[in-house]
């Protein structure tokens, strides 16, 4: 038995071990440049508010994953749930996860980066009116019950991965979870009071631009970080992290021209958005070429879905759903048809003559946005139980900013007074006493 | 003629400007402006420092009317800014003494009546 262990326990990598840091820095970065995305999308009064929905997500998101998370998706208890072999980072050590070449300390600390960003993800769907607090609580518990339970699915091992599913860096868990979790959401939380009513417009487009070029700049790790090293998947994932949004910008551009005859700021913003989603699950496992295929054709359903959106009544608000789910989605099913075992090492899609990939892959296109739907809503119906919500109709009016934060985005501090602090005895006495 | 002002709160601007069309008055202008009427004040921490907020935002409405349009513009004003609580904002009717279209140099009356009306 000893023997055995011994035997199969690699050594870590340096150069391995060097890049997964940094990717690890990168995934991080991608949650504050999410939050100035939204931030811009977002009415001025609420700027705080939805910058600050991202920023807890960090804080609850890494202690729930070390608690419990990370031990429920890596764990080995069977392949629905990973149990609670990890629990609190049990035998989580400098020593490399079994199969991997950077130490397991890394491992865990990389994926957590990707349960914060899928929290924050879904907060795009009820900024403007969801109560603060309420979102904290469903955060820890969505972290642990939704995320954890579809990262071991597909990576840990759980009953997708071992199905023969392809999904390179989180299609299933992050993307496809976060974008009809946002649906769920946007319908047990309810609409905007004004939505339908008033114009409710994004208050700084360069928020959006700024955000999403840091999203993009992150993705590179997350995406070239999910090979966990510097093999060749890893490279063909970084490269193709280039190639995908920058198609789908030209395609957005096009879609823009058509529909408004004007090329968009946030248009662009959305697009470099969904390109990288789009990449996600198939970057190390197309070629080069097809990836850029697949940046160009998986734009139009997520353009469709944006455009059809606000037409009905689900305020979804920032379209979470359109440009996470159905490209998320998309690129799982993409993986299914143009996967190549010449460029990925692992297997064949339909066009190289493997359709069971693509059986496998519409698996994963079905079970985890059932999964993640059903236990939103659940859990949102429950915490709807013991918390309102969302702010009332008068704080809604007044902006989250001011209600939830006691603070100001764009502050001017005229007719501001200060609050002195109780002056002493001995100061008043002697103000008081003049001459 | 008369010059409304209407002060109201910003988020009720949009039901003021409603109520506006749906009393058939054009010809608005509104201005973003802070002040104070009593309500009370916020208070706001940043770091260590707290501060009382004691400005709101709020939006004016200037609209010239002829005399017809007085009551109808202070009733739609009153109905879109209300919200029961202090810091609705205030209406100050001022006569006009005159009023010049620039485009047409028509005056007084003439001048306040939008086109097409």
């Amino acid at each position: 038995m000893e023997a055995l262990v011994l035997a199969q326990a690699a050594k870590v990598d340096t150069g391995d071990t060097a890049w997964m840091l940094a990717a690890t820095a990168l995934v991080l970065l991608m949650t504050p440049a999410l939050g100035l995305f939204y931030a811009g999308l977002v009415r001025s009064k609420n700027t705080l508010n939805t910058f600050m929905m991202c920023i807890a997500a960090i804080a609850i998101a890494t202690v729930t994953w070390a608690a419990i998370g990370y031990s429920f998706a890596f764990g080995e208890a069977n392949e629905i749930i990973g149990g609670f072999d990890h629990a609190f980072l049990k035998d989580v050590t400098l020593e490399p996860r079994e199969g991997s070449t950077i130490p397991h300390l890394l491992f865990f600390a990389f994926q957590g980066t990707f349960c914060i960003i899928t929290v924050a993800l879904i907060s795009g769907a009820v900024v403007e009116r969801m109560r603060f607090g309420a979102f904290l609580v469903f955060a820890a518990l969505w972290s642990v019950l939704v995320y954890a339970v579809l990262a071991h699915w597909a990576f840990g091992p759980g009953w997708l991965l071992n199905g023969g599913t392809l999904d390179f860096a989180g299609g299933v868990p992050v993307e496809m979870a976060s974008g009809f979790s946002a649906l769920a959401a946007a319908l047990v939380v309810g609409a905007r009071k004004d939505y339908g009513r008033l114009a409710l417009l994004p208050h700084n487009a360069i928020y959006c631009l700024l955000g999403a070029g840091l999203l993009w700049f992150g993705w590179f790790g997350f995406n070239g970080g999910s090979g966990f090293g510097t093999g060749q998947n890893s490279v063909l994932a970084f490269t193709n992290t280039l190639l995908c949004p920058a198609t789908s910008l030209i395609v957005w551009f096009a879609l823009d021209l058509i529909r408004g005859r004007t090329v968009t700021a946030i248009g662009a913003a959305t697009a470099i958005i969904v390109g990288c989603v789009l990449i996600t699950p198939a970057g190390g496992f197309v070629s080069p070429g097809w990836a850029m295929a697949l940046g160009a054709a998986g734009a139009l359903p997520c353009y469709a879905v944006i455009a059809f959106r606000p037409r009905t009544r689900v305020d979804e608000t920032l379209d979470v759903l359109a440009a996470h789910g159905i490209a998320g989605l998309t690129g799982i099913l993409f993986v299914g048809f143009f996967a190549q075992e010449s460029w990925n090492g692992i297997s064949d899609g339909l066009l190289y003559g493997n359709a069971a990939q693509l059986g496998d892959q519409a698996l994963a296109a079905l079970a985890a946005p059932a999964y993640a739907f059903v236990m939103t809503f659940a859990l949102l119906k429950l915490i709807g139980l013991l918390m309102p919500l969302r702010a009332t109709q008068r704080e809604e009016a007044l902006g989250m900013d001011v209600v939830q934060h006691g603070e100001e985005a764009y502050v001017s501090g005229e007719g501001a007074i200060l609050v002195a602090p109780e002056p002493d005895a001995a100061g008043e006495v002697a103000v008081a006493q003049p001459g | 003629m008369k010059l409304v002002i209407g002060i109201v709160r910003p988020e009720k601007a949009n039901d003021v400007l409603e109520a506006l069309y749906r009393a058939e008055v054009r010809g608005v202008s509104l201005s973003r402006v802070q002040g104070h009427g009593g309500e009370l004040d916020r208070v706001e921490t940043y770091r260590g420092t707290t501060v009382k907020m004691g400005l709101s935002d709020k939006v004016r409405f200037e609209i010239a009317v002829s005399d017809p349009f007085v009551e109808p513009t202070i009733s739609a004003l009153c109905e879109g800014g209300r919200t029961g609580e202090v810091g609705d904002g205030k209406i100050f009717v001022v006569p006009l003494e005159r009023v010049v279209r620039i485009r047409t140099s028509e005056t007084d009356d003439a001048a306040v009546t939008p086109v097409g009306a």
